[in-house]
């Protein structure tokens, strides 16, 4: 992290004048390119072997999930993800905590020596059915972003992968999100100034993938002659139910968390009001015990009193929630069409098969 | 190898007939580390991680290089190095351990030998993977190897490196689809509807070919292989034997619940952009 943090300052410095859009992010083995609908495109490229090692990491500890650290170069527009490695599964322990640095440096040491790019340019973590918008992941993104400015998150989810979807997923968080973030401003006026959705947190970014030559041959030489291939049976799996239930089952947890939200809400809103009609009733009693001071000939009595409880501002409960359980809701949905569209074919597949 | 044939030559035979399956992972990672050698170097060697499962297989899973330097008649290996490595793995995973080492090249080479009995000082029987980056042959030539002791007496003579058989079948590389391994490039990662089409299209040529097979032994242009007939009973006979009606209510009943669950998603979905509008204009008190 150290280094990282020397090179971003170095880096800040010198891209503060004018950064060119970030417009691939290539891994190694496997490059992922990323467009964003937002002014600029942002590219990635990564290599296959990379995704591999994303993969074999988070497949073996599912369903614990894990993290890791992607490598690679910023050259110009394009970030490319040459490498990655991963972390150790965290445990809540501070001087497990500091070993853990430790760890990064030695790994990024060692990778060093056999000429690996190491040059953090971010992380990469597993989720189960595509739970990852968690406030941890916005803090852990404004880390790596302020040590590094252009940073890129993957999400591998190995729960779908299981149906032969190649769940990968490039994220990074809006420029206008960050912003506010940084000012840790959710109430709704700024949220209307910016007009941000909670669509507008994350920006997927598409993944382009390149191999390298070597790699390339090596496959062609070593794929099966058999026409059948993992990914197919998987994919022509006629249950897809138990992975429909959890999804429910998640998408109802989070309605749950929204009324929560919704609730907070309303509590805020009804104070407010009260408070309102607590201000304009103080008002009326001042306004009239003035006029009666005026009538008597004296001075009248200001009509603010700051010292009042009654005109204590009220905080405003935080958007940031909601709109991430929003966004997870979303997600969930999408998987559900996704998934439901996928058993549709197969189900009529099947009936035409039968009919045969 | 061993010079001496006269006196008694010792010649201990593995003690299982070993077999090596080896992780997609640790090709992409050998020949990564080759593109990424050091100018001088003509190979790479390094460690490989795995385990052995309960059949006597031995699943190489990890590979991470080892700097080294090779001249005529020695090898300088970064022990430090290597050792570093390991517990960083270890840390993240510690089920795998060390089995073997791997070189680049064609097949053993001079050298081995001696990296060879470091690595046996780690493991009982580590395996040697060799991995032709080359492409002498102009093929593939990914070999795994054990060693054999020749002694004489109890004098230790040479090893012996012997093939074993190397599972390459790489269910994992087949899973994220060799679409995306192949080419140098790939614009977009398919997503879950493309895959299906690239998978049912890939059925129904399966189920031409099988038809056009039958078709042609039927008419008597093929000769019958009773083989691919049984392969193909069996298949017929592994559809559950339903009458319609129950087959089409199971169809039609699952349909109905996709469709259920279809709807109730799009319905959140209308109400989530419902609330958004709410909560963001609601505020103008």
């Amino acid at each position: 992290m150290a280094n990282a943090t020397t090179r971003s300052f170095l880096q800040v410095a010198a891209t503060e004048e004018a950064t060119p859009p970030l417009r691939v992010v290539q891994i190694e083995g496997l490059a992922i390119n990323n467009t964003t609908k937002f002014l600029k495109e942002l590219f990635c490229t990564y290599l296959i072997q990379v995704i591999l090692k994303i993969i074999k990491h988070c497949k073996e500890f599912s369903p614990a999930l894990v993290t890791g650290q992607l490598l690679g170069l910023d050259v110009g527009s394009v970030l490319e993800v040459t490498n990655c490695f991963p972390f150790p599964i965290r445990e809540e322990d501070e001087e497990i905590e500091a070993e853990g640095a430790n760890y990064q440096l030695e790994m990024m040491r060692c990778l060093r020596e056999v000429n690996v790019d190491n040059n953090t340019v971010g992380w990469y973590q597993s989720t189960l059915f595509g739970s990852f918008q968690t406030v941890e992941l916005i803090e852990t993104f404004m880390n790596y972003q302020e040590n590094i400015r252009r940073c890129v998150c993957i999400i591998y989810d190995p729960s779908r992968s299981n149906q032969g979807v190649l769940a990968l997923k490039a994220l990074k968080l809006s420029d206008s999100f960050m912003e506010l973030y940084r000012h840790n401003n959710f109430t709704g006026e700024k949220l209307r100034e910016k007009n941000l959705s909670w669509v507008d947190i994350f920006e997927e970014i598409p993944i382009k993938v390149s191999n390298s030559a070597l790699i390339s041959a090596f496959m062609t030489e070593l794929e099966a002659d058999t026409p059948v291939k993992q990914c197919d049976y998987e994919r022509l799996q006629l249950s897809t139910s138990p992975f429909l239930e959890r999804n429910v089952e998640f998408l109802i947890e989070c309605m749950d968390d929204l009324s929560m939200e919704q609730q907070k809400f309303q509590f805020y809103y009804r104070n407010l009001s009260r408070q309102q009609a607590q201000q304009q009733a103080w008002l009326q009693k001042r306004r009239a015990e003035n006029m009666a001071r005026k009538n008597a000939g004296e001075e009248p009595l200001p009509e603010e009193d700051p010292t009042n409880p009654v005109f204590k501002p009220i905080p405003e409960p935080s958007r940031l929630d909601s709109f991430l359980i929003t966004n997870q809701i979303a997600n969930y949905c999408n998987q559900v069409n996704g998934v439901a569209g996928q058993s549709f074919s197969r189900l009529y597949l099947m009936k035409a098969l039968h009919e045969k | 190898m061993a010079s001496n044939e006269q006196t008694v030559l010792q010649f201990v035979p593995s003690a299982t007939s070993v077999s090596a399956r080896v992780h997609p992972l640790v090709i992409f990672n050998i020949c990564d580390c080759y593109v990424r050698r050091p100018d001088q170097a003509d190979r790479i060697i390094g460690t490989l991680l795995g385990s052995v499962l309960p059949d006597g297989t031995v699943d190489v899973r990890n590979a991470y290089a080892v700097p080294h330097n090779e001249s005529s008649d020695q090898v300088a290996l970064d022990i430090d190095y290597h050792h570093n490595m390991l517990s960083s793995h270890q840390k993240v995973n510690p089920k795998e351990v060390i089995v073997g080492w791997f070189s680049t090249g064609f097949g053993v080479t001079g050298g081995s030998a001696l990296i060879h009995e470091f690595y046996s000082r780690e493991v009982t029987t580590p395996v040697h993977l060799t991995v032709d980056t080359g492409f002498k042959n102009g093929e593939t030539n990914i070999k795994a190897f054990v060693t054999n002791n020749l002694s004489l007496g109890d004098q230790q003579l040479a090893a012996q490196f012997q093939e074993i058989p190397l599972d390459l079948r790489m269910l994992e590389a087949e899973r994220i689809g060799y679409d995306l391994l192949k080419p140098t490039n790939v614009d977009k990662l398919p997503n879950d509807l493309e895959g299906m089409e690239a998978s049912m299209e890939r059925l129904l040529a399966l189920i031409d070919d099988a038809y056009k097979y039958v078709d042609d032994v039927v008419e008597g242009r093929i000769a019958p292989d009773s083989k691919v007939g049984r392969f193909i009973l069996d298949t017929v006979a592994s559809l559950p034997k339903l009458s319609p009606q129950a087959f089409d209510k199971l169809v039609n009943d699952n349909l109905q619940d996709q469709l259920l669950l279809l709807y109730l998603s799009s319905i959140t979905r209308t109400q989530l952009g419902l609330a958004e509008k709410l909560n963001t204009a609601a505020q103008i008190i």
